[in-house]
């Protein structure tokens, strides 16, 4: 019940702060802005408890449905964001995440919930670890992927000396480029963390650290994506424009690996079997 | 009865060889001060007097005769017949004068709309003021809640908000490249007014070096003197495009000075760091196609006259929002002006007492207990000749003092000793020097 209740909260706070963000984006009113931030992070804290009464209740990471892996996710992108604004007090980049994370929300919500029966192999602390590092991470690539976008639109503004309402309102491309760079460095450890765990955990409890699941391989590739635009970045000094798109593809793959492969193509890492 | 009076010329009404015979002498202000001061139809005064306008705003009982004087002094102070000036004077009178001064304090009377020079000027016109003993009462309120008024329309619009000159056009580009400016390189290559002002503007910005290249050396190493910079050959050029971040370059060289192919080959070296090129010159110094390269940034003169006019066309839309501030805060200031007058400050004065009395009756009442008519009438007469008592003396003051020059003092005194405008009480704070230096457009 309070799962139920946290979850349309924490949906209609996003929502209204979306709307706030997009009005603050238009008018520039920054008295939109504060109050859409006060909403967000109230927001954040209903998603956070309604995890945290998913945990409490199941015993394990409420990930094994697709509706509770998206709130899941649009849990982190939003702790994520909030970390990141806490650095850089960028304003306008919640404009942007904002309606992300309120469109996972919707679709969380329109998806049928459905009776999970918890199997006892999932209440280990390994699976909770490999689970919420690898979300962190995803979350952190989330906020890669905005930050990309509007590096591509600030610097097409730029580029073409089009320097209207688009360009006052985005922020400077140094920004951009460096917010991109941290939560490259952040999302790739932890999503890293995430499935060594997850290694570990298959040890465990299924005998064998790698099993050519799809969804593994998917994460392989998506893993060794985020590793060659690392090294590109950190080794070769890729910045900019390059690693922007790099950014948005790389959120792509991750964003197939996280719904395609567990939908369709994945075996026991399949909401099917996990909820089964 | 008081009327604010404002005579003067501006960039609009006046041709720059009129201002300059009124702006010649600095020590113009001070002595149309002390003129005015000495002068019996004018109460209190102020001297505006820069290079886009020369005006006198005052307050006076004698409207014709003060302006008289006025034009007298103007005539006197730049030696000039007043036949020959005052076809380009304005006169305004009462609330046209309150918004007109409301609004040069706002810069949006002024030549390049939103320029933030104008209101240290006035702040130092009306320091002047104080200083030779001019300002009274009004004209302290009125200049107090031009300041408020700058402030608001500053902050409640984008008036002051993007460039309209050149160098600041750029150095705002550069900031929504770079972020900051502190610690990056800048090589100016050339020289020329505008490359210069440029450069100056990113020192300003906190820009940690300048690299000064000319064609002659000796040239490059004047002008590096100037900025503390480094002056070095005009073939290191292409050596140096390995380090700088910004380069602005003004050269008369008929070709290019900076081609695609030699920034290309210089981006692996500097780990693809975002360079930004500020091409001032006629013919363009650096080849366009440069701007085609991922991570550097062209902006010619042509594009940057482009930015400013889309500047311009933003300011002159939000001057709109700065007019409706203005007023609004003209007719609070005129709202305070009416109550300078005696009759309504008595009778406001009256109304309070009695407020106070009637409402001191009914709370004692409770503890009184039943009174008789007889002991109520008691009460009713104590308490309304304790009231009158008090109020006595004031009032007749104030009634003596209503044909004196320093009434309006007198009934502002009284308006906050007794507190007769609660809703009016914020006082206006006033920064003198305040953060307005910074400053483009108009000197």
């Amino acid at each position: 019940m309070t799962d139920l209740i946290m979850g349309r909260l924490a949906l209609l706070l996003t929502l209204l702060a979306t709307g706030g963000l997009i009005v603050y984006i238009v008018t520039q009113n920054k008295r939109a802005y504060l109050w859409s931030y006060r909403i967000l992070v109230a927001g954040f804290v209903c998603l956070s408890l309604r995890i945290f009464f998913q945990y409490y209740a199941m015993g394990a990471a409420p990930v094994l449905t697709l509706k509770s892996a998206l709130s899941f996710f649009a849990w982190t992108i939003l702790g994520a964001y909030l970390v990141f604004h806490l650095k850089f007090r960028l304003m306008v980049l919640g404009s942007f995440v904002a309606p992300l994370v309120a469109c996972l929300l919707i679709i969380s919500s329109a998806i049928p919930s459905t009776e999970v029966m918890v199997k006892p192999m999932f209440r280990s602390v390994w699976l909770t670890v490999h689970v919420g590092t690898s979300f962190v991470g995803d979350g952190m690539f989330a906020v890669t992927f905005v930050a990309g976008i509007m590096y591509l639109i600030q610097e097409r503004q730029i580029k073409k000396k089009n320097l209207g309402t688009v360009y006052s309102r985005l922020p400077s491309l140094a920004t951009l480029d460096s917010i991109n760079h941290y939560s490259l460095i952040w999302g790739f450890s932890f999503l890293t963390i995430g499935m060594i765990t997850g290694a570990i955990y298959a040890q465990y409890a299924l005998g064998s650290y790698w099993r050519w699941d799809p969804k593994e391989i998917w994460s392989l590739i998506t893993w060794l994506f985020y590793a060659a635009l690392l090294h590109e970045r950190l080794a070769v000094g890729w910045r900019g424009r390059r690693t922007a798109i790099m950014a948005i593809i790389g959120f792509m793959v991750l964003s197939f690996t996280f719904v395609g492969a567990s939908l369709w193509l994945s075996d026991y890492h399949s909401f099917r079997n996990l909820g089964g | 009865m008081i009327h604010i009076v404002d005579i003067g010329m501006n960039h609009e009404t006046a041709p720059v060889e009129l201002r300059e015979c009124l702006a010649r002498d600095p020590t113009g202000a001070e002595i149309a001060l002390a003129w005015m001061r000495d002068h019996g139809a004018i109460k209190e005064g102020l001297f505006i007097s820069t290079c886009n306008r020369v005006e006198s705003l005052f307050t006076t009982d004698r409207v014709e005769e003060a302006e008289g004087a006025v034009i007298d002094l103007i005539s006197q102070l730049g030696r000039i017949p007043s036949t020959m000036f005052s076809p380009h004077l304005f006169t305004y009178r009462g609330r046209d004068a309150v918004r007109h001064i409301f609004r040069v304090a706002s810069s949006l009377d002024s030549m390049v709309v939103g320029e933030p020079q104008i209101l240290g000027q006035i702040k130092e016109a009306y320091s002047k003021a104080t200083r030779e003993k001019t300002a009274g009462t009004i004209l302290n309120r009125l200049m107090h809640r031009a300041f408020h008024t700058a402030k608001r329309v500053r902050t409640e619009t984008g008036v002051c908000d993007s460039a309209v000159s050149v160098s600041y056009a750029a150095v705002e580009l550069a900031k929504k490249i770079f972020y900051e400016l502190k610690g990056k390189k800048v090589l100016l290559i050339g020289a020329g007014e505008m490359a210069e002002l440029a450069a100056r503007n990113l020192l300003s910005q906190g820009v940690s070096s300048i690299i000064v290249a000319n064609r002659t050396f000796e040239r490059a190493v004047e002008l590096a003197a100037d900025f503390q910079g480094e002056p070095v050959a005009f073939e290191e050029i292409g050596s140096q495009l390995l380090e700088v971040d910004i380069v602005i370059s003004s050269t008369a060289y008929p070709g290019y000075v900076i081609t695609s192919e030699q920034v290309k080959k210089c981006f692996r070296k500097r780990r693809n760091s975002p360079i930004f090129f500020i091409d001032i010159a006629v013919p363009r110094d650096v080849e366009p196609q440069v701007n085609d390269l991922e991570n550097a940034y062209v902006y010619d003169i042509d594009d940057l006259r482009g930015v400013i006019q889309v500047n311009m066309a933003q300011r002159a839309e939000e001057a709109l929002k700065g007019e409706r501030i203005v007023e609004e805060e003209v007719i609070k200031f005129e709202r305070w002006l009416s109550t300078l007058a005696v009759v309504p400050t008595i009778v406001s004065l009256k109304d309070k007492a009695e407020l106070i009395r009637q409402a001191e009756i009914r709370k004692s009442l409770s503890s009184l207990g039943p009174l008789s008519s007889h002991q109520m009438r008691g009460l009713e007469t104590l308490t309304l000749s304790i009231v009158e008592k008090i109020l006595n003396d004031p009032i007749v003051l104030l009634k003596r003092k209503s044909e004196r020059p320093q009434a309006a003092a007198y009934l502002d005194l009284t308006r906050r000793l007794f507190n007769l405008d609660p809703e009016n009480d914020e006082e206006v704070e006033y920064e003198h020097s305040g953060d307005d230096t910074e400053g483009q457009g108009s000197s």
